[in-house]
């Protein structure tokens, strides 16, 4: 059975899963790639106020197609969550407890998810026409400019996650890969 | 001498762009759907139906199957007995502008490497162009995620490094690669040629229909090879484990240099999307 979860995330809850969980997120959650991770990171390094409060925040790597007219979003899958390796630990530092992206992530990261109590969840890459239906609400609240890497507000239901990589470091990359070949003898 | 015009160019690049995004070709939801009968494990198995699922979605409500809607690759093969009246080249991005825009696709282009300004319209497209004989023009467009794209390598093998220099080079990208592609990946190889010949046929080689196979029997039988020996690699669909690592290979091969063994590897994701016209 999945774990339900409501946003914000707590340093306490995130430190409770563990890799492998199925989660079902709701609540508000932040999308931000490249871009607004670089922007955040320099007002961080300047000692100036971000557009958001990090405390406890899960944020979504992912920049949506535009929404049709009456929808709330439009496609929205994951991002390759690599890029955003340069960022996250100051993000982490500063209150961060949940990602949500896809593929590898750096011993920096990984350090600092152990270090402040933190987790990495993934999404299905590729499928953002389903998850997208998981999105109720949207709302650019900083860097318009940057079109489909500005920051938005989401409201979500039921969003679904997997555990990746836990606070203390275990990783179903590794874990499931390591299950599925001892199956097969 | 057949007349065409740009603006019949124009809209045909702008339906394939919108169409490409949203439905995914019938081969790869045959492959897909023949993977997860054949995926034992049951975590694997649950990801393949939720991307059977998703395309599904897509189809229903025309929606992007990806919110990675690429750069558009454009492939064309023009007739030498079509005059086209007016600016081809321009009349494809102009399709490729309208099909971004009518079909809400996302804008995923820098007008420059290093400034990083988004051009707004995802233009310009990647156009590639092959003159051959008759009187039609064959277009196809090719959205091209970077997800996987960044996966990609090259690689100028020496000839006595032969063919398990080549069979190493594959794995070891597709290893490198890991999650990050979204797998269960398709992997196009092209071997031979130059640099630059080695890295559009493994381009070109994404666009074979899923299941189709080189139609030299030796090539033909190391894409089977290959397929076998990645999908016992265990990473399975996104990363988490099972046999769909990979839902097909192909390669594309020419001759080369008496010194030279170019290898090329280009890697799609599920989503690889095309869509072809003849005018």
């Amino acid at each position: 059975m999945p774990i339900s979860l409501t946003t914000p995330l707590s340093r306490e809850q995130a430190r409770t899963l563990k890799a492998g969980d199925s989660c079902l997120l709701s609540g508000v959650i932040y999308t931000a790639r490249d871009a607004a991770h670089k922007r955040l990171c320099d007002l961080a390094a300047q000692g100036k106020e971000l557009p958001l409060d990090l405390k406890d925040a899960v944020i979504y790597f992912v920049g949506p197609t535009p929404a049709r007219p009456g929808e709330a979003i439009g496609s929205a899958g994951p991002t390759t969550s690599y890029r955003m390796d340069a960022y996250s630990p100051t993000l982490i530092a500063l209150g961060q407890t949940g990602m949500i992206g896809k593929g590898k992530r750096g011993l920096e990261v990984i350090d600092a998810m152990k270090t402040h109590g933190a987790v990495y969840f993934g999404a299905i890459g590729g499928c953002g026409a389903l998850l997208s239906q998981c999105i109720k609400k949207a709302e650019i609240i900083a860097y318009e400019d940057l079109g489909a890497e500005a920051i938005r507000r989401l409201e979500v239901e039921n969003f679904p996650v997997v555990v990746v990589i836990d606070s203390q470091g275990n990783n179903l990359y590794e874990t499931g890969r390591a299950g599925y070949l001892e199956s097969q003898g | 001498m057949r007349e065409m015009t740009a603006q019949q160019i124009t809209d045909v690049v702008r339906r394939l762009c919108m169409e490409a995004n949203c439905h995914l070709p019938q081969d790869m939801k045959a492959r897909i759907e023949e993977s997860r009968d054949q995926e034992s494990w049951p975590q694997a198995r649950e990801i393949l139906e939720r991307i059977i699922e998703n395309y599904r979605i897509a189809d229903a409500h025309d929606r992007p199957i990806c919110q990675d809607t690429g750069m558009a690759c454009v492939f064309v093969k023009v007739g030498q007995e079509v005059h086209i009246q007016g600016n081809l080249t321009e009349a494809i991005h102009e399709g490729v502008r309208q099909g971004y825009d009518q079909g809400y696709l996302r804008k995923s282009v820098v007008r420059d490497p290093l400034d990083r300004v988004n051009t707004g319209d995802n233009t310009p497209a990647m156009i590639y162009y092959d003159l051959v004989p008759g009187d039609r023009v064959e277009i196809t467009v090719a959205p091209k995620g970077f997800g996987s794209e960044n996966m990609s390598q090259i690689k100028m093998l020496k000839p006595s490094d032969g063919l398990q220099g080549v069979k190493d080079f594959i794995l070891k990208a597709v290893e490198d690669a890991g999650p990050n592609p979204c797998p269960p990946i398709v992997v196009g190889v092209g071997v031979g040629g130059t640099f630059d010949k080695a890295a559009l046929m493994a381009k070109q080689a994404l666009l074979r229909p899923a299941g189709s196979h080189n139609p030299v029997p030796f090539y033909a039988q190391l894409e089977e090879e290959m397929l076998e020996a990645i999908n016992r690699l265990g990473m399975g669909p996104q990363g988490f484990g099972g046999k769909t690592t990979a839902l097909a290979v192909n390669i594309e091969q020419c001759p080369t240099h008496i010194a030279g063994l170019p290898v090329a590897v280009n890697i799609n994701c599920h989503v690889t999307r095309h869509q072809t016209e003849v005018l």
